[in-house]
């Protein structure tokens, strides 16, 4: 570790523990504490990484989120920020986006062929011949990208909490910690949270050899860690602010989203580059950074420096490196007039020759650009820009840039906070924030250490009477006052260019210059086109610089442009944390079990399990479906039907509600009746069906299709509510169990489980009836879904496997089946009673599914009736109509969704096929054009490879078509 | 390294000119006025100009060049729709997609990747086996795949889906491509220019002047002008310019959300939709992973992000690639989408003569970025729809004959 400095006072790093670790196959040591980065500065290494477009040797530059130079991959990992990543252990790094290595990256010659690459170059080639384009596009695909992502990685569960404050802090510098102090202080529940490993925010570098303020810091924690209802959180990214103070938290185990009353953001400032030629080479760094190696890390950022200035933290940081024993061999300083304040004596005495009104031009290159040589300084005239001829080279291995600084300001931006740019600090400050949001200390524009504890101490009182604390004493606000810290324009233009806005995308002035000069002139289309601002540090180090030379090619001012807009993330969050465990919810019904026990496959239907059909041994899927259907023809089957919607409405207004609903007449419907229901939208759009059953005058049971229950709910609670009907809707879909009991058999062996009366008189064919099964109170609907005798137990869910098990048990001497969904839709299918959804699309009405009769168009109301009274009126498009196979036919089966052909064109579609075992023929429904709805008329269905297949339309129902089977003798007949 | 670089490393000055041309004054009349200085405004007028040189043209822009959808989107293109009327259009617009490039010497990027729509119930693959019937009779290339074919294209894919949804099917459509969605507004936007329409940015349309039921000229932020034809093509900020013009529309706006994460070397080639996760993802050729969901489930005119989106998506994503873990999301957004009822858009003349519109985009505009230009570029010319969009026009609402799209629009964009 030849670059490892003495033990500094307030060191982050355990010099006892000391950490191997691997960077591009070496091993080196660092230690606890460290970041791959500055364990790798320690240890001499300067190329961290190659930049995205031009390859170029990268090494430290703001050794924190604000570049991207120093990307890693692991094996379970990629894009891994090496400034941020602390080392552990066997920890085995490679830097991204190299060919052969970040040393010796043969990508490198891109930099010799970027003149040929100018800003947007790949709009403007490879697309002609287009031919050519997907060769192009491929190797520009391969040269794009960051890190690799290897199918191989393991998924990470990790967990998410939900978590609550009055008053959230962002960031633990003297004006957060100040604020969160002062919030606590009224009593109210304070979380403070703080990006890095340690409190302290600027004060842990930029102050470190300032006694004062450490001592200042010291009392304020004191005062914080005495406040139990004050909580301070570490190593904790506000990533993400949302409408309403709902903020995302991100630490290295999990996302917890926060509901906070109200919100300080103390997240200070990013340093900003100052920009010149080669400032983006290893050596070049902003002076925070350099200070964050000294004090934090205890690395020499480098040996002989060359200070560029535009404020007085410049000149603390080139006391900072005289103390550290780094010769710094000259301060410049951008400003005409020089510093203001003692520090420039200071620094004088130090030794350290002082240029005014000078610039770095140009920083010079060791051959490979892996370090640097020197800086090249020249006169900077009164508006910024370069004398020419005037420059002197100065030896460095190091140059430290502290030329200004922009606000943290992604939270108050992505709540649609307004900045606008003040010209008194030259910063962009919060000119109007969204209620409950505050800001304090630099990210507010105040910069003075007093005035910064004064903002927070302010800001947190404020957010405290936005709560509705007793607030003891409120603050003024400090004034925002001078001299600015931040330069109006740091930037240096050069012949030779490779003088640096953005890192991340390798964007030149020139090619600002360029896209200006193309039309690009505004900044949002700018963006877009340079692509400025839109790699993984999301412009928080360019925009600023892009958008002052923005202003001067333009000729604009600052103040009167805004930035682009900001998005969450604040920085990027991995999407494991966002997933969480990841919430994918399936229901079961309360029977799954008997069901799986049974050997059930199960299949999905909207978010429920259900089972298809029952295996049996030695059985295709087939023969075990036909099998089931045969069991309910002839003799008994039980199917879950637990999944249909379960709406109980009551109310004085229950019937009325009911005749709004749906299409069909129910005022008249008798208790102890149901009815086939039919739900249509206000276009007349079939949406829905089920039954509905009145068990009193004010008080009804309605059943609708599996998928539909929520979203019919739904739409019924929003139409009660606009015809301010008095009504009680309860969901009770999982309330209940449900079963259907279906066979010819069906009647005796529920006789056994009940004393309620089940003769037809009593309970007829559409009944229903409250009682017990088997001990267990039920509801009984008599309606035939499947064409056969049967009942619909509708009972407490905890009780369904209960009753379930003593129907199985009283018809086994009936050869009972549980049948599944497959055998369901053949036997509906036989009947033909149509699926909502399958048999219809999202423009069926009624009239053209073939059910009129469910519609009663001459009721006052119901929804959907204005558009079916315009839609009966005109000429149908379509009709829904029964369809056979001669039962000699042994070609190829059309499958649901073949088109029927005519005469070339498409007139339908099938929407429902099976071969139907009890007819011994292929029969299906299908939408045909209504001229081909007369009965006997041939239809063309085109199947899988194009054959085309005849099919004949027939009357529906296919089976039982006078619905005997619902009639007493049939049924003691065929139970006999 | 093709030959059209070497200019760049060679000349002295920068060898480009202004792609926009700045219109001197905003003049007091014109003979046609775009509302909307997006894709499809931009596609319009330069069709106007091309095909039937009609160059008094004013694109007047409320904010810059692409700045609503057609910036927001995530620049999937394909045609394997559910309606003939749709597969139609559609179709047509990838055929203009193909030659764009050339025709407006800018490299948009069109890559066609093959389009993947992933089925996990037989529910979804018999809407799939529709689509697909369909679009093969239109000649349209599209066919439903089994599990082995999908895992061959992306084996990447954990095709049990996490264990608890796993995918039965696919319809697979080989033409699906992605593009860059603003270049393809500047090349319009230049070689419209360079016919002569005038494109004013920052340009707001503040009142629509109507006489006797034909429109007699717009308001602008800028003064009066002074016109007999008016499209408009504002997508979300349609009902906004209808109201103006006295014209109701069904439209209702939704907002739609999309993120990125950071750039990744390239690995996944297709376009990969999956309605039942309501997600899809592709990579751009920058390798970010760009993907969206379904809708916002309530209407609202803004375009804030919302955290429960970026969760839900980040869930489902690692439910069909668990290995992206570690993978970051860099940034997420919102657009405006103003949706149909029947999921088509809404196209051609209005009650108010001279008025038309280009509207009812919802999430599948900017596919038909070319098509919709070049068709209403004929509808203004001509005062009467194209023969593609006759059935898309207003009329169609109170008519009762609507082109139902849900099938195959409401998550793959």
């Amino acid at each position: 570790m030849i670059d490892r400095l003495p033990p500094q006072p307030h060191e982050w790093i355990d010099r006892a523990q000391r950490i191997q670790f691997e960077f591009e196959g070496r091993q080196y040591s660092g230690f606890a504490g460290d970041t791959v980065s500055t364990a790798l500065w320690a240890n001499g290494v300067r190329v961290l990484g190659r930049s995205f477009k031009y390859h170029r040797p990268r090494g430290i530059w703001s050794l924190s989120h604000l570049d991207t130079n120093a990307m890693l991959e692991t094996r379970q990992q990629t894009n891994i920020r090496a400034d941020v990543c602390p080392i552990v252990p066997g920890l085995s790094v490679k830097a991204v986006n190299t060919v052969g290595g970040v040393e010796h990256d043969l990508a490198a010659v891109m930099d010799w062929l970027s003149p040929f690459l100018p800003v947007g170059f790949y709009y403007k080639a490879f697309h002609t011949p287009g031919r050519l384009f997907p060769f192009y596009e491929r190797r520009m695909r391969e040269m794009a990208g960051l890190g690799s992502v290897n199918p191989d990685r393991h998924l990470e569960h990790t967990p998410k909490r939900y978590d609550f404050c009055d008053v959230l802090v962002v960031g633990s510098g003297p004006a957060g910690l100040s604020a969160a102090v002062a919030a606590a202080e009224s009593g109210l529940q304070v979380l403070l949270v703080e990006e890095n490993p340690r409190l302290g925010g600027s004060l842990c570098y930029q102050a470190a050899n300032d006694s004062e303020a450490h001592k200042l810091q010291a009392g304020l924690l004191e005062r914080a860690l005495s406040l139990k209802n004050l909580e301070l959180r570490c190593s904790t990214l506000a990533a993400g602010y949302y409408a309403d103070h709902w903020i995302a938290l991100i630490d290295s185990t999990r996302m917890t989203k926060l509901r906070a009353r109200s919100l300080v953001v103390a997240a200070g400032c990013y340093e900003q580059p100052a920009v010149f030629r080669n400032n983006d080479l290893p050596g070049v760094m902003l002076a925070s950074a350099a200070q964050r190696l000294i004090h934090q890390y205890g690395v020499r950022p480098f040996r002989e420096v060359v200070v560029l200035a535009a404020n007085s933290h410049g000149y603390q940081a080139a006391l900072d490196f005289v103390a550290a024993g780094i010769r710094v061999q000259a301060l410049a300083d951008l400003r005409t007039q020089g510093e203001p304040s003692s520090l420039a004596a200071q620094v004088k005495a130090a030794g350290v020759p002082i240029h005014n009104a000078t610039c770095v031009s140009e920083a010079t290159p060791k051959r490979g650009l892996r370090s640097i040589t020197g800086a090249v300084l020249s006169s900077v005239a009164a508006q910024g820009s370069i004398q020419p001829g005037q420059s002197l080279r100065i030896a460095c291995d190091g140059i430290a840039m502290s030329v200004g600084w922009t606000p943290a300001d992604g939270l108050l931006r992505q709540g649609q906070g307004r900045l606008v740019y003040n010209c008194e600090v030259e910063q962009y400050v919060p000119e109007e924030l969204p209620d409950g949001v505050f800001a304090a200390g630099r990210v507010n524009g105040i910069y003075d250490l007093a005035a910064r504890l004064d903002d927070g101490f302010a800001a947190g009182v404020e957010a405290a009477a936005y709560c509705g604390a007793q607030v003891s004493s409120s603050r003024q606000r400090p004034p925002r006052i001078g001299p600015a810290r931040s330069h109006f324009y740091p930037i240096a233009s050069h012949a030779k260019g490779k003088n640096f806005l953005d890192l991340d995308e390798d964007i030149q002035l020139k090619d600002i210059e360029h896209a200006v000069q193309e039309g690009f002139d505004n900044l949002e289309l700018l963006k877009r086109y340079s692509t400025f601002g839109m790699g993984p540090s999301q412009g928080k180090h360019a925009n600023l610089n892009v958008l002052r030379a923005f202003c001067r090619l333009t000729g604009q001012s600052l103040d009167a442009l805004e930035m682009t807009t900001a998005r969450p993330f604040v920085n990027p969050v991995p999407l494991s944390h966002l997933a969480g465990r990841i919430f994918s919810p399936h229901r079961q019904t309360p029977l799954h079990a008997r069901h799986k026990e049974a050997g059930a496959s199960f299949m999905h239907a909207g978010n429920w399990l259900r089972p298809e059909y029952y295996a049996v041994a030695g059985r295709t899927r087939q023969e075990a479906i036909a099998e089931e259907v045969v069991a309910v023809r002839h003799r008994l089957g039980l199917i879950d039907v637990g999944t249909l919607g379960k709406l109980e409405i009551s109310g004085p207004d229950a019937a009325a509600f009911i005749e709004r609903i749906y299409t069909g007449r129910f005022a008249r419907l008798q208790p102890g009746l149901t009815r086939y229901v039919l739900m249509c939208d206000e276009s007349g759009v079939i949406i829905d069906d089920g039954v509905a059953a009145r068990l009193g005058e004010d008080r009804f049971y309605v059943t609708t299709t599996t998928s539909g229950s929520d979203a019919v709910a739904r739409e019924m609670r929003r139409w009660a509510m606009v015809w301010r009907m008095k009504i009680v809707l309860v969901n009770a879909t999982g309330t209940y169990g449900a079963m259907n009991l279906a066979g010819p058999q069906s009647r005796r062996v529920l006789e056994s489980l009940t004393s309620m009366d089940l003769s037809a008189g009593k309970f007829p064919y559409l009944g229903v009836r409250e009682g017990e099964i088997a001990g267990v109170p039920a509801r009984l609907l008599r309606v035939g879904f499947v064409g056969e005798w049967g009942y619909e137990i509708h009972v407490p869910a905890d009780t369904a496997v209960w009753v379930w098990d003593h129907l199985m048990e009283a018809g086994r001497k009936f050869g009972i089946r549980p049948f599944g969904v497959e055998a369901q839709r053949v036997l509906r299918l036989e009947k033909a009673h149509v699926i909502i959804g399958q048999d219809s699309d999202g423009l069926t009405h009624p009239f053209e599914a073939g059910m009129q009769w469910a519609v009663k168009m001459d009721k006052p109301f119901f929804v959907g009736q204005r558009s079916l009274a315009i839609l009966a009126k005109k000429r149908p498009t379509r009709a829904l109509v029964g369809f056979a196979l001669p039962s000699s036919y042994a070609g190829p089966i059309p499958k649901e969704c073949h088109l029927v052909i005519e005469s070339g064109e498409i007139a339908g579609r099938v929407t429902s096929v099976t071969f139907s075992s009890t007819l011994g023929q292929v029969i299906g429904l299908a939408y045909v054009k209504p001229e081909q709805s007369r009965l006997g008329t041939t239809i063309e269905i085109r199947v899988g490879r194009g054959e085309m297949i005849r099919a004949a339309v027939v009357r529906t129902p296919f089976y039982d078509p006078q619905n005997l089977r619902q009639s007493q003798e049939v049924a003691l007949q065929e139970a006999s | 390294m093709p030959y059209r670089l070497l200019k760049y490393a060679l000349s002295q000055q920068y060898p480009e000119a202004r792609m926009f041309r700045v219109p001197k004054r905003l003049k007091n009349r014109y003979d046609v006025v775009i509302i909307g200085g997006g894709g499809h405004g931009l596609a319009a007028a330069y069709y106007l100009a091309r095909d039937y040189g009609i160059t008094d043209v004013a694109v007047l822009e409320q904010s810059y060049l692409g700045s609503g959808g057609t910036g927001r989107n995530t620049a999937i293109v394909r045609s394997n729709y559910l309606t003939p009327e749709g597969v139609r259009f559609y179709d047509e617009s990838v055929r203009l997609f193909r030659d764009l490039s050339a025709d407006l010497d800018l490299n948009l990027f069109y890559s066609e990747r093959g389009h993947f729509t992933l089925a996990h119930t037989d529910a979804t693959l018999r809407t799939m086996r529709w689509r697909a019937e369909v679009n093969k009779h239109l000649g349209v290339n599209s066919e439903l795949v089994g599990p082995a074919e999908i895992a061959e294209a992306c084996p990447e894919l954990d095709l049990s889906c996490g264990g608890h949804f796993p995918i039965v099917g696919a319809l697979y459509h080989p033409p699906g491509a992605v593009a860059r969605h603003d270049a393809v507004a500047w090349g319009y936007g230049r070689a419209a220019g360079q016919r002569g329409v005038e494109i004013h940015q920052q340009t707001a349309v503040t009142a629509i002047r109507i006489r006797n039921g034909e429109v007699a000229g717009v308001e602008t932020n800028r003064g009066f002008i002074e016109t007999r034809k008016v499209l408009s093509a504002v997508a979300g900020y349609t009902p906004r310019i209808t109201h103006m013009a006295g014209i109701r529309t069904p439209l209702v706006i939704h907002p739609l959300q999309a993120c990125v994460t950071e750039p990744l070397k390239p690995w996944l080639n297709a376009i990969i939709v999956s309605a039942s996760l309501h997600l899809y993802v592709s990579q751009s050729s920058r390798g970010e992973l760009v993907m969206g969901a379904a809708l916002d489930p309530y209407e609202l005119h803004s375009t804030r992000s919302t955290l429960d989106f970026a969760e839900g998506l980040a869930g489902h994503l690692l439910e069909l690639f668990p290995f992206l873990s570690d993978v970051k999301v860099l940034r997420q957004w919102a657009g405006l989408s103003d949706m149909t009822p029947d999921f088509s858009p809404i196209m051609g003349r209005t009650e108010v003569k001279g008025f038309y519109i280009d509207a009812g985009w919802g999430t599948w505009g900017f596919k038909a970025t070319p098509v919709s230009g070049k068709t209403m570029a004929y509808t203004v010319a001509k005062d009467d729809e194209h023969e593609l969009i006759r059935p898309f026009t207003l009329s169609r609402f109170a008519e009762y004959e609507l082109v139902g799209e849900k099938g195959a629009a409401s998550v793959g964009h």
